[in-house]
């Protein structure tokens, strides 16, 4: 790991300075999380009773295996934060006392 | 419906509901912490609560006995349309992984037990609090009476309480309410958290054994669809519309949409969620539930699938409710539709005492303490949260029984439209200082005075009031009241908050400070005394 920055990323974050190495992880964790919001919203896209599946609908069984694509994304969403948090923690404890 | 008492689904309920009321009284040892007299310990039991538990909890507390009832008879009664719930569910986890993990943090730090307690402390406002915390109660109460609905459904397809003296028809329910009053008094948080393990035990092993079993029994889901579009299809001759459809509407998009959008919104800021999360130890509790909860989710949608397999089956109930109680007595053999009815019994205990202790813990903290006896101890809250506890479930009791069903019913739908009006102030705050405290009053006031007006003004399917769909203004499609609402509401807090700026109106001391809504267990200045704390 790269010597920690001058000043943990999330408190630079509430400043409104992000620190270079967050920007991109948070934001594929935001992506993560706003899909779903697409896909469910947009009901013309799913809407229809063909193909079905072993005889249940599509507008059904689509929608119930969207359960298994958000919690793949969420879980996503969650080892990056997670990540970004350990980092946050090993930079403070590496900077000393901070506050 | 059956006539007479199923003896052999009788006894399996009686047997499971014998289990749970020991686990009950049990569980006020569980865990104990050596001063147990305040409200952390009974009112979040302890703030101890790991991954697992905290996922029966919330799978016990969101998925509850009226939503085993309620979605698949709407479904059963109309289609796709009742299937929302699905999106829905699916929709609150990525809201829940954003916004409550702060709410956690922060309430740990300042020892905050309910959302209006935050906000107080946010914004320095105590009438913006009681203002949350009444809406918070107003839409819990019809919610504990609806678990009661789910409980008479089942008992009066097991054939007991269907009596002519009005006593000995209500006298199951009262024993049932009875001894979950008692356990919830005496133990608090902890007495629906142990139980939940039995209850969402049964629920999994009750859907997938109808999911599997009963398509096979009616020749598959080719056939269960085809019987339902036959059935969907048959025109209403007062109305002369279709039944339903297996597919929205064109002009039912909208209302699709909005109706998960809102409901996603709405269902974690109910005072019952807010408890079982500040119940969790820690920041990722939280989070990692949003990667596991959705197995509900999951469990919802086969759900609504039986609502299909009543109609294929041929069940014909004038109520509704009765329709996915009744299948399982007609389908199941004996013993079965008893674990089944127990599975719903018990899933109506579980929330109906989460609600009733997180509505104690809104009364007790934000009105009791903050308006009545501000210099309360811990004890005494605790007290008073215990008895208000009680007071809550006699309330619901007396509604149920007094009342219509169908008023519990409309106070429900009304109660989603209020609580989504608290989300400007509560999910805003959370994120920004900037809001004035009176504007979102005045927005939420706006919101609440809105919704409520044109829930009464829109027809349902069924009556001449209380419809949760109507009229977007400036968009033209049908959408839902609650959401269009909110829109309304956040409208009139932001522009009032610029004026109020402009004239430089006094605002609310913050007590909070950013680093607070990070902080996590085990950093410094979180309360540390939690008597199972540590990772």
């Amino acid at each position: 790991m790269t010597e920690p920055p001058m000043e943990p990323p999330e408190r630079a974050a509430e400043r409104g300075r992000p620190g270079a190495g967050v920007v991109v992880p948070l934001a594929v964790a935001g992506v993560c999380l706003a899909v779903p919001f697409v896909a469910m919203l947009w009901v013309g896209s799913y809407n229809r009773l063909t193909p079905a599946f072993i005889g249940i609908p599509f507008f059904y069984w689509y929608q119930m295996a969207w359960v298994f694509v958000s919690t793949a994304l969420t879980s996503t969403a969650y080892v990056i934060v997670r990540r970004l948090e350990r980092t946050r923690k090993a930079a403070a404890a590496a900077g000393g006392e901070q506050r | 419906m059956k006539d007479g008492v199923n003896g052999v689904a009788l006894a399996v309920f009686i047997f499971f509901f014998l289990v749970v009321t020991a686990m009950g009284f049990v569980a006020a040892k569980w865990r104990r912490a050596e001063n147990a007299d305040n409200l952390d310990e009974w009112g979040l039991g302890g703030r101890s609560f790991g991954t697992w538990i905290t996922w029966f909890l919330l799978g016990g507390d969101l998925y509850t006995a009226y939503t085993f009832v309620a979605v698949p008879a709407a479904v059963y009664a109309g289609g796709a349309a009742g299937f929302f719930a699905v999106p829905y569910t699916i929709l609150c986890y990525p809201l829940v992984f954003t916004f409550l993990p702060r709410l956690w943090s922060v309430a740990h730090k300042h020892g905050y037990v309910t959302s209006s307690d935050f906000v107080r402390g946010r914004f320095g406002s105590k009438g913006l609090s009681l203002a949350l915390a009444l809406t918070g109660l107003l839409a819990t109460m019809p919610y504990i009476a609806l678990q009661l609905v789910g409980i008479q459904a089942v008992l009066d397809v097991l054939g007991v309480g269907g009596g002519s003296n009005w006593f000995m028809k209500d006298l199951p329910l009262l024993i049932a309410f009875g001894v979950l009053a008692a356990y919830t008094y005496s133990a608090g948080l902890r007495a629906p958290a142990l139980i939940a393990f039995v209850k969402d035990a049964l629920v999994y092993i009750v859907i997938i054994v109808a999911v599997i079993y009963i398509p096979i029994k009616l020749g598959g889901f080719d056939h269960i669809f085809s019987k339902a579009a036959d059935a969907f299809a048959v025109k209403n001759p007062e109305t002369g519309k279709p039944r339903g459809s297996l597919i929205t509407g064109p002009d039912a998009q909208w209302a699709y949409a909005t109706l998960a959008l809102g409901s996603a919104m709405a269902l974690f800021l109910y005072p019952h969620s807010v408890t079982a999360v500040l119940s969790s130890k820690n920041r990722n509790v939280i989070r990692r539930n949003t990667t596991i909860l959705p197995l509900y989710s999951l469990m919802l949608g086969l759900l609504a699938m039986l609502g299909f397999m009543a109609i294929a089956a041929g069940v014909k109930v004038k109520n509704g409710q009765l329709a996915i109680p009744q299948l399982f007595a007609d389908m199941f053999p004996d013993w079965f539709a008893g674990v089944a009815f127990a599975a719903i019994g018990i899933g109506a205990l579980v929330p109906a005492a989460i609600m009733s202790i997180a509505a104690a813990n809104l009364f007790t903290r934000n009105i009791y303490k903050d308006f009545i006896r501000p210099d309360a101890t811990p004890e005494r809250e605790a007290k008073v949260s215990k008895l208000a506890s009680l007071l809550v479930k006699v309330g619901a009791l007396i509604f149920v029984l007094t009342m219509d069903k169908t008023v519990a019913i409309n106070f429900q739908l009304l109660g989603g439209i209020w609580i989504l009006q608290t989300v400007p102030a509560l999910v805003g705050g959370l994120f920004t200082r900037w809001f004035h405290r009176w504007a979102l009053l005045a927005g939420w006031a706006v919101g609440m005075v809105y919704g409520t007006w044109k829930a009464y003004d829109t027809p349902s399917a069924t009556q001449d009031h209380f419809g949760n769909t109507n009229l977007i203004p400036f968009i033209g499609e049908k959408g839902y009241i609650g959401l269009t609402a909110f829109v309304l509401n956040v409208v009139v807090a932001v522009v009032l908050t610029f004026a109020f700026k402009a004239f430089r109106v006094p605002d609310g001391v913050d007590e909070t400070s950013p680093s607070d809504y990070t902080a996590d267990a085990g950093d410094a200045g979180v309360r540390a005394d939690l008597p199972t704390a540590g990772h």
